[in-house]
C-alpha cells in the first residue's frame, strides 16, 4: 500500500511492527496523499463512517432492552422509551440515525455521479459502494419491522410479497422467508437476527471500499489523474481530517435537530399502533429514503414487471461505469452531461414525491413519466452522450486552474481563448 | 508418468469433488430448511367458525394461519351481480359458482393478491372490495377487476360442518 518503508522510532514499536505492521498502516493512513482541491462534497465518506458506528453502538444498546417476540416487541419498545435510562435518546438516535445515514449516502452517491468518481479505475469502489447501499436498505427495512407496529407489519408484508412475483417458486420463497403463512413471530425473530448481522457485513465492505479507494486514490472535482505525492496533493492528516471533522459538526447539528426537536417527523403515526394482521392502514408508505423505488414499483401496472423495474433501477446503477464511457470524469467539463445530471436529480426527487402520494390520477401519470425518464437517462442518454458530447479542455494539473482563478468552465474557456 | 495413471488421478479428483459437493449440499440443506414453517405453525392448519349470527349483507373476518379470511353472507343483488359478469371481461376468469359453492356464502382469503394487504369491504368501483395499498378493485365475488393485482382473491379449502359452522383448512 505504502510506497516507502516506515520504521517506527521506538524499539517496542519496531518489534511490534515487524510482527504486525499496524503502525505502517497507520502511517499510510495519515500520510495518504489527497487531492488538495477536494470540496465539502468529499466529506461525506467520513460522515458515513460516523453514521455506521453510531448505528452499531446505539443498536447494540437497544438490543440489550428489546425483546424480539410478536407478543412482546411493541411493549418492549415502549419500555425502552419510558423506563430505560436515556432509552428515548438511544432509540430516537437510532431511528433518525437511519434517515441521516441515507441522507449522507444519497449525497455521497450524487457527488460520485457529478464528478464521475465511478469511472475507471474506480469501478470496484463504486460496485462495493452499491452493495453497501443495497445492504443498507435491507438493514433499514428489517429494522423498521422490529417495533412491530402497523407500518412495521404491513411494510414487511408488502416487501416480502415482492418475491411472490417470481414465477413458479415465488410462493414457496415467500413462505420460506416468513417461516409461516403470513408475517408472524418467526418472521420477526429472523429479521432481528439479520438486522444485527448486516451492519457488520457493511463494516467489512466499508474496509474493502476504503482499501479499493486507496489503490488509485481519491477522485477530485476536476476529475484528473494526479501524480502522488506531488504539488497537487496534501497529506490526509491533518488537512482532510480537520475538514471532515468540521463538516461532521455541521452534519451533527442537523442530526441533533431531528433527534431533539422533531424525532417523529420522519416516521409514521401508524407505527405507534401495535401490529394487527386483520387491518391494513389506509395509506401504506415506506420510509422516505425508499420512496423513489416504491414509485417505480407502483408505476408499472403488472406485478412481475413492476418488481423487475424496481430491482432494475438499482441494478442499473451497479453497471453504470459501463453505460457512461466518456473519458472525461467531472461534469465541470461536460456541459451536456451537467444538464442531464440535474434533470436526473430532479427526476429522482419527483419520484420520491409521487411515491409518497396515492397511486392514482395525475400522480400515477407523473410516476410513469419519471420512471421512463430514469431508465432513459442510464440506457439512452448516457451512452449517447459518451459518444457525441463535445467536452471542454481538461487542465493538466490542479494547480493550473487554481492559479488561473476559478475552476468554472467559462473561466477556462476565456483562458483558452486568450492563449 | 504414464497416461493411464493421469486418467486414474483425474477420476479420483472428479469423484472427490462429486462426493464433496453432495456432502456440502446435505450439510447446507438443514440450515436453509429451518426457515420453512415449523411443526407448531403447520399444526394450526384448520379453524372452525360459527356463522349463525351473520345476517345477509354482513361479513365477518376471522384469522386463519395468520391471515384474515372474509366470510360474507351475500345479498341477492350481490349474487346476481357476480353471476351476470361476462367471463371475457375478467382478468382471471372464474365463474362465481366455482368460487362460492353455496352462493349465499362467499369464503375467501382477505389478502390482496398484489402484495398482501387486506382489502376494504363494501367499496371499490365494482361494489366488492378495494385494496388501499395499490388500488386494486374486486367485485362481489372477490374477483380482480381493475388494478395491479394479478389474480382473484384466493378461496381456501373449506366445508360446512353443519348449518352454523364452517371449517376452514
Amino acid at each position: 500500500m505504502s510506497n516507502h518503508e516506515y520504521t517506527p522510532s521506538s524499539k517496542f514499536g519496531k518489534w511490534f511492527n515487524d510482527r504486525l505492521p499496524l503502525l505502517t498502516l497507520g502511517k499510510h493512513l495519515t500520510d495518504y496523499p489527497t487531492p488538495k482541491n477536494l470540496n465539502y462534497w468529499w466529506t461525506f465518506g467520513g460522515i458515513l463512517t460516523f453514521c455506521l458506528i453510531t448505528q452499531i453502538v446505539t443498536g447494540l444498546i437497544l438490543a440489550m432492552h428489546y425483546v424480539a417476540h410478536a407478543d412482546l416487541a411493541f411493549g418492549s419498545v415502549e419500555h425502552i422509551m419510558r423506563n430505560v435510562n436515556y432509552g428515548w435518546l438511544i432509540r430516537y438516535t437510532h431511528a433518525n440515525g437511519a434517515s441521516m445515514f441515507f441522507l449522507a449516502v444519497y449525497i455521497h452517491i450524487f457527488r460520485s455521479l457529478y464528478y464521475g468518481s465511478y469511472k475507471s479505475p474506480r469501478e470496484i469502489i463504486w460496485i462495493l459502494g452499491m452493495i453497501i447501499y443495497i445492504l443498507m436498505m435491507a438493514a433499514a427495512f428489517m429494522g423498521y419491522v422490529l417495533p412491530w407496529g402497523q407500518m412495521s407489519f404491513w411494510g414487511a408484508t408488502v416487501i416480502t410479497n415482492l418475491f411472490s412475483a417470481i414465477p413458479l417458486i415465488g410462493e414457496s420463497i415467500v413462505t420460506w422467508l416468513w417461516g409461516g403463512y403470513s408475517v408472524d413471530n418467526p418472521t420477526l425473530t429472523r429479521f432481528f437476527s439479520l438486522h444485527y448481522l448486516i451492519p457488520f457485513l457493511i463494516l467489512g465492505l466499508v474496509v474493502l471500499h476504503i482499501w479499493a479507494l486507496h489503490v488509485p486514490g481519491n477522485n477530485n472535482p476536476i476529475g484528473i489523474d494526479l501524480k502522488k505525492p506531488s504539488k497537487d496533493t496534501v497529506p490526509f492528516h491533518p488537512y482532510i481530517v480537520i475538514k471532515d471533522l468540521f463538516a461532521l459538526l455541521i452534519f451533527l447539528i442537523i442530526f441533533a435537530f431531528f433527534v431533539f426537536y422533531s424525532p417523529n417527523i420522519l416516521g409514521h403515526a401508524d407505527n405507534y399502533i401495535e401490529a394487527n394482521p386483520m387491518v391494513t392502514p389506509a395509506h401504506i408508505v415506506p420510509e422516505w429514503y425508499l420512496l423513489p423505488f416504491y414509485a417505480i414499483l407502483r408505476s408499472v401496472p403488472d406485478k412481475l414487471l413492476g418488481v423487475i423495474a424496481m430491482f432494475g433501477a438499482l441494478f442499473i446503477l451497479v453497471i453504470l461505469p459501463w453505460l457512461d464511457t466518456s473519458r472525461t470524469r467531472s461534469a465541470i467539463f461536460r456541459p451536456l452531461y451537467k444538464q442531464f445530471y440535474w434533470f436526473l436529480v430532479a427526476d429522482v426527487l419527483i419520484l420520491g414525491y409521487v411515491g409518497a402520494m396515492p397511486a392514482e390520477g395525475i400522480y400515477l401519470l407523473v410516476a410513469r413519466v419519471a420512471t421512463a425518464y430514469y431508465f432513459a437517462h442510464f440506457l439512452i442518454i448516457l451512452p449517447v452522450l459518451s459518444r457525441k458530447e463535445k467536452v471542454l479542455d481538461v487542465p493538466l494539473s490542479i494547480t493550473e486552474p487554481v492559479l488561473g482563478g476559478s475552476v468554472s468552465a467559462s473561466a477556462l474557456k476565456q483562458k483558452k481563448d486568450k492563449l | 508418468m504414464s497416461e493411464k495413471k493421469v486418467k486414474r488421478r483425474e477420476f479420483i479428483f472428479t469423484a472427490t469433488y462429486a462426493v464433496g459437493a453432495v456432502g456440502v449440499g446435505a450439510t447446507i440443506w438443514p440450515l436453509i430448511d429451518q426457515m420453512n414453517p415449523d411443526a407448531s405453525v403447520k399444526a394450526l392448519a384448520s379453524t372452525e367458525v360459527d356463522i349463525s349470527n351473520v345476517e345477509r349483507g354482513q361479513s365477518i373476518t376471522v384469522l386463519w394461519r395468520g391471515k384474515p379470511v372474509f366470510i360474507r353472507r351475500r345479498t341477492e343483488e350481490e349474487i346476481s351481480k357476480a353471476k351476470e359478469v361476462d367471463l371475457k371481461d375478467l382478468k382471471h376468469p372464474e365463474r362465481d359458482e366455482d368460487r362460492a359453492k353455496n352462493p349465499e356464502w362467499l369464503v375467501m382469503l382477505g389478502v390482496c393478491t398484489h402484495l398482501g394487504c387486506v382489502p376494504l369491504g363494501d367499496t371499490g368501483e365494482y361494489g366488492g372490495w378495494f385494496c388501499p395499498c395499490h388500488g386494486s378493485h374486486y367485485d362481489t365475488s372477490g374477483r380482480i377487476r381493475k388494478g395491479p393485482a394479478p389474480t382473484n382473491m384466493e378461496v381456501p379449502k373449506y366445508e360446512f360442518v353443519n348449518n352454523n359452522i364452517i371449517k376452514i383448512g
